[in-house]
């Protein structure tokens, strides 16, 4: 299908794109890679009398490091981020979750802002973000505000940005020594994730001091397994393969994790995966 | 509605038009330029038809609106095949029978002259992971990857 009409203005500065968010009251949309936004004018789910480009921000692009914490601008596009030595180094998990999403022509355009405000709850980023402790940082005609991803999805397709704001970048405070492992389990390489989980341990040698499993795809928003910190605190990571442990955390993350079934997949279904998927973590965490 | 002018490189020749801002690049190229080497099968993002290269990296043509190329340089089948730059991995889709329909085959090129760019060589299967945005409805993946891991190798070989 075609979109309806609509206009369209690329502005070169927050500043700018804040006031046509104001002028237009509720009727502009933000286009940052357009790879979710212009499906849904194509299908005519969405109809913004305005269309404000970011593409020309140049504020809202990048990947930087200072003291100890990682900025990733909300413009960066995904192929930015798998191409990106710095996270290759610092934050592996993004790396591995970057092949997951979609193909490689999306990947040129979609961006990290982009993927994070539509709040697609079989999105990586979003299970990364909560994952990994990550910071939006908002902007908006009130000033600029910090939120923890884990107080941003909200529901399906609902984030903390208010009408008026801007997400100008998540920033990522490094930890010492870290583990994690990301594996998602789709129908096709490239497809919706039927469900996912992103795992991040943190150790004092092979202690394990602080963890967090984010599942998504099961539910409005990514969820994190509470439970599971009560499991493996305080434990050595080579306990993690032990098969009784495993047995513990499966039952633990399908009661835990309340799933949701989506058009192709049943709620029982996700909740069987959802403890496959975790014994599949913890093995690969303890090797 | 606002019309708005835009130029672009496409495929080497500077032009200047004017464009609806609801208007994708896809149909910019094959409605107003008659370039229609390009194709749409689902205008959703999903099938990868539409791909072009928009300031050198492959793009779905159906997800990126005409003006947003605005400035930008743009290259289709049309340039590639003028180029003669991908005449053997054009032949060896020939030679493969790694098209059937032919629907898919300009978005399957395009995808294909990226990973040749980006990768002195790949497995079978990191082609079919490159390639798994790109929809053949006829099936013909096998023939597409022989053809592909083919100019690979030759590419490869030529190289030594």
């Amino acid at each position: 299908m075609k979109a309806a009409a609509f206009n369209y203005e690329k502005v070169n500065t927050i500043q700018e794109a804040l006031r046509l968010l104001e002028l237009h009251n509720g009727n502009a949309k933000l286009i940052a890679g357009g790879q979710s936004l212009l499906p849904s004018l194509n299908m005519r789910l969405s109809n913004p009398e305005i269309l404000v480009d970011l593409q020309g921000v140049s504020e809202l692009k990048g990947i930087s490091e200072a003291n100890g914490v990682i900025r990733i601008g909300a413009m960066t596009t995904h192929t930015e981020i798998q191409n990106s030595e710095l996270i290759q180094n610092k934050l592996p998990l993004l790396s591995k979750a970057v092949p997951h999403i979609a193909h490689r022509a999306i990947r040129n355009l979609g961006t990290w802002g982009g993927s994070c405000v539509y709040g697609d709850p079989a999105a990586e980023w979003p299970a990364c973000a909560v994952a990994l402790d990550g910071v939006m940082v908002l902007t908006g005609p009130k000033g600029t505000r910090k939120v923890a991803a884990k107080d941003f999805f909200l529901d399906l397709y609902t984030t903390a940005l208010e009408e008026n704001e801007i997400l100008v970048a998540t920033e990522f405070t490094l930890k010492a020594s870290e583990k994690n492992y990301f594996e998602e389990l789709s129908r096709r390489h490239g497809d919706y994730a039927v469900t996912g989980l992103v795992s991040q341990i943190e150790l004092k040698e092979s202690l394990i001091t602080d963890c967090r499993f984010v599942f998504f795809s099961v539910a409005s928003t990514p969820l994190i397994a509470m439970g599971m910190k009560d499991l493996i605190l305080n434990k050595n990571l080579s306990d993690l393969a032990n098969p009784a442990l495993i047995e513990q955390a499966q039952n633990i993350v399908r009661v835990e994790i309340k799933t949701l079934p989506d058009l192709t997949n049943s709620a029982q279904m996700k909740t069987h995966l959802v403890g496959v998927l975790i014994s599949r973590a913890l093995h690969n965490l303890a090797k | 509605m606002q019309t708005t002018s835009i130029t672009m490189t496409l495929n080497g020749q500077k032009i200047q038009a004017e464009v609806e801002p609801r208007q994708h690049l896809v149909d910019f190229l094959r409605e107003d330029q008659e370039l229609t080497g390009s194709h749409l099968g689902c205008e959703q993002g999903a099938c990868g038809a539409c791909t072009v290269k928009l300031d050198g990296k492959i793009v779905r043509g159906c997800l990126v609106l005409a003006v947003q190329a605005n400035g930008s340089t743009v290259e289709t089948i049309e340039g590639i095949t003028a180029s003669g730059e991908y005449k053997d991995l054009q032949e060896a889709f020939l030679k493969f029978n790694a098209l059937q329909c032919g629907f898919c085959t300009s978005g399957m090129l395009m995808a294909a002259v990226e990973l040749i760019q980006t990768y002195k060589t790949a497995t079978r299967e990191e082609i079919r992971e490159w390639i798994s945005g790109n929809y053949c409805r006829c099936t013909g993946y096998h023939a597409i990857v022989d053809a592909i891991s083919y100019v690979m190798e030759q590419r490869q070989q030529a190289n030594k």
